[in-house]
């Protein structure tokens, strides 16, 4: 056999948690998103979360398209395109698919970041698959992001049960991490997440992948978030299904933010900008 | 009533082998996966289940499939007998069916009137769309669309059992891409479809399932062998691996024997072109530990994690992981795992088939060209077993229009891949 590296070097390993204690470096990613959230609620709004995946369309638009969402964004997210995106509908998998085509892969997402960071204080919060966090190496990994001014991660195939060293990891970097929960979620599995999360909690508003969806993004919502408040330190955002200015309102209603990424990526795929979307969107979380 | 599922000492409690295994997937899919756990746990102690199981396994598939001498082979060879145990009996052409009935029962068991699959050359999607046609459940089966062109007269095999067949054209259009879609319409339709997964891999409990519903192959093995030679266990067992099933079928029920019983269990791996050339499937000779379809294993992924394609010259193995048990056994020396080209396979292919009168599914080919190479190395009075996971039908029309181009002097065109693929569909 002849790996070409040392299972230690790619993955954590399935032992007990991680034993590191957060460093004396402050929480920061924790505190920055906890004070978006804060701003936004102040204002009488849901906090307003578009998300765009790194490079798309292409590396060299990628910033201004970040440059429009973020001029009314509380929070940002930015997806690392990724081959295999098992827990995306179409849009974002062929987003992730042209992102990368174009070259834009882990590394040069962080910096892509890294540059955005130096024009903008809003908080970022990268959404990643797992494997790419384990082959660049979760400690490297967590470096780079706290390096590139990232706030906070985003786990979409990670349940927090899984791997108890990311989250420490993260938390040594001041990096804020959310896990997600979904209408089929347990009581039991809610309280373990919810638990879990130092960012925000991510509730997954349907039984399915990403992707804009005609009528109601409520659904089973109501009663997933009054059950993940009830165990949660931390803000509850609603993501998957939101497209436009009506569906972010109903959400808004009953969520502490409104996720909207899809549908920026199916306007861009138009030949539109996003920029009056966002506003569109934006309007729509005010409660 | 006499038939049972083994008990093996992995995974633990988390599904974890070792380190590798695991759930990776979205949060949606947890609960389904508790309940999944619950039902088979269930199941494989209810002698309901299990003599229902037995029955289809017995007057459905044909189990036991035969142990068989291969005694020109054995000559050729010049050194151990070779078995062959002979999945490529079994119904519908290959072990697949074994996994695919169990797991289409437990569907039944659990209430479940839908069923969803992947498959790559056709033999997964075939099964499942059998074992569904039998219990009277809906299937829908995703299939790469370039593996649909390549394997037509599959997809109508299906098509006329009553499967609805989804052509999937994300990514690289292959096995891999099935899976992601297959497991997309799970996440989506989770509360009443179940989906049967076609080998060792993907979240916990399923490489667990798997390994124990294909066990059958490796307990009669050893049965067999007290028949042929008065004692159960061979000096070697062979077995392809690309995600793993056939060849955990045949190791598991040896594999945690204390060592000084335990045969040599080895692993043939997909090498393609040749592991050096990157244009592989070999994800313990080539690949690195990684996550694929909620499940940490050795992985063909590079060194940002994104998956690389795997090239194969059978579709069966084309795939860039390998189940989170052989991951164990490959770090823990229980098993061992070594390449075979695809020139080597084919080269097995001919052999067997002018030898034995046998055409082997290229993916056997694989482990037959190995124990060739390994039964030299050995005694005459040693016993190598090679499990024959299925049969060739499927594949004499590629292998033709390969010789057909190594006769023109092609060779440098002797492999396959999107590129051939298209130059040949086109």
């Amino acid at each position: 056999m002849s790996a070409t590296s040392t299972p230690s070097d790619t993955a954590p390993s399935n032992t007990a948690p991680g034993t590191t204690a957060p460093s004396s470096t402050t929480n920061r990613g924790v505190q920055r998103i906890r004070a978006a959230f804060e701003r936004a609620e102040a204002a009488g709004r849901a906090a307003f979360m578009p998300c765009m995946t790194a490079g798309y369309p292409s590396a060299a638009t990628f910033p201004q398209v970040a440059d429009d969402l973020l001029t009314h964004a509380d929070l940002m997210e930015v997806c690392i395109p990724y081959s295999d995106p098992l827990g995306d509908g179409p849009t974002m998998q062929q987003a992730s698919e042209q992102a990368l085509a174009g070259g834009t892969s882990t590394r040069r997402s962080l910096q892509l970041v890294k540059e955005l960071r130096q024009r903008h204080d809003t908080p970022i919060a990268l959404m990643t698959y797992v494997n790419p966090i384990y082959a660049v190496g979760p400690r490297e990994f967590m470096r780079l992001a706290a390096d590139a001014g990232v706030d906070g991660l985003i786990l979409p195939d990670l349940p927090p049960d899984q791997d108890l060293e990311i989250a420490d990891l993260a938390a040594e970097y001041g990096l804020a991490v959310t896990f997600l929960i979904a209408p089929t979620s347990t009581p039991e599995r809610v309280k373990l997440v919810a638990e879990a999360c130092t960012g925000f909690v991510y509730a997954v508003s349907v039984v399915g992948v990403t992707g804009a969806r005609e009528g109601s993004a409520l659904g089973e919502v109501p009663a997933m978030l009054a059950q993940a408040k009830q165990y949660s330190r931390v803000p509850v955002a609603v993501g998957f299904g939101v497209k436009d200015a009506a569906t972010a309102h109903s959400v808004a209603q009953v969520a502490d933010g409104v996720v909207v990424a899809s549908a920026f990526v199916d306007a861009l795929r138009r030949g539109q900008e996003v920029g009056p979307l966002a506003d569109e969107i934006w309007a729509g979380c005010q409660r | 009533m006499t038939f049972s599922i083994p008990e093996f000492p992995l995974p633990d409690g988390r599904g974890r082998y070792g380190r590798y295994g695991g759930r990776y997937v979205p949060e949606t899919l947890i609960p389904a996966l508790d309940e999944l756990e619950t039902a088979y746990r269930a199941a494989k102690n209810d002698p309901t289940f299990l003599t229902e199981l037995e029955r289809l396994f017995k007057e459905f598939v044909g189990r036991p499939s035969t142990l068989y001498l291969a005694e020109r082979l054995t000559q050729h060879a010049g050194g151990a007998k070779i078995y062959l145990k002979r999945e490529d009996q079994n119904f519908t052409g290959a072990h697949k069916i074994n996994n695919c009935l169990a797991q289409a029962l437990l569907a039944r068991r659990m209430g479940k009137k839908k069923v969803i699959a992947e498959t790559g050359a056709g033999q997964h999607g075939v099964a499942t769309a059998t074992a569904a046609a039998l219990l009277g459940l809906e299937c829908v089966v995703y299939m790469g669309e370039e593996d649909m062109r390549r394997q037509a007269l599959n997809v109508f095999r299906m098509q006329l059992l009553g499967a609805q067949v989804r052509p999937v054209t994300s990514g690289t259009g292959t096995l891999k891409d099935a899976t992601n879609e297959a497991i997309r319409d799970w996440v989506t339709n989770v509360r009443d479809t179940f989906y049967i997964l076609g080998s060792v891999v993907g979240p916990h409990p399923y490489p667990a399932m798997v390994r124990d519903f294909q066990s059958v192959i490796g307990v009669e093995t050893q049965a067999q062998m007290l028949e042929h030679e008065g004692r159960a266990l061979p000096d070697a067992v062979v077995a392809c691996v690309g995600g793993g099933s056939n060849a955990i079928g045949i190791f598991a029920p040896f594999a945690y024997l204390p060592q000084e019983q335990r045969p040599r269990l080895i692993g043939v791996e997909a090498a393609g072109k040749g592991v050096e050339t990157g244009l592989h499937a070999a994800a313990i000779a080539g690949g690195r530990v990684g996550v694929l379809h909620g499940s940490l294993m050795y992985l063909m992924n590079d060194d940002e994690g994104q998956i690389v394609p795997p090239h194969s010259i059978s579709a069966g193995l084309d795939y860039p992981g390998i189940g989170p048990e052989h991951c164990y056994y490959a770090d823990s020396g229980l098993a061992e795992y070594v390449p075979v080209t695809d020139a080597q396979a084919l080269e097995a292919f001919q052999l067997l088939t002018r030898l034995e009168g046998l055409i082997p599914a290229i993916e056997s080919a694989h482990a037959v060209y190995h124990a060739v190479e390994l039964a030299r190395s050995m005694r005459h009075d040693q016993v190598i077993v090679v499990n024959l996971s299925g049969r060739g039908d499927k594949d004499v029309a590629e292998v033709m229009r390969l010789l057909e181009l190594e006769r023109q002097g092609g060779a440098q065109e002797f492999t396959p891949g999107p590129a051939r693929r298209e130059e040949v569909f086109a």
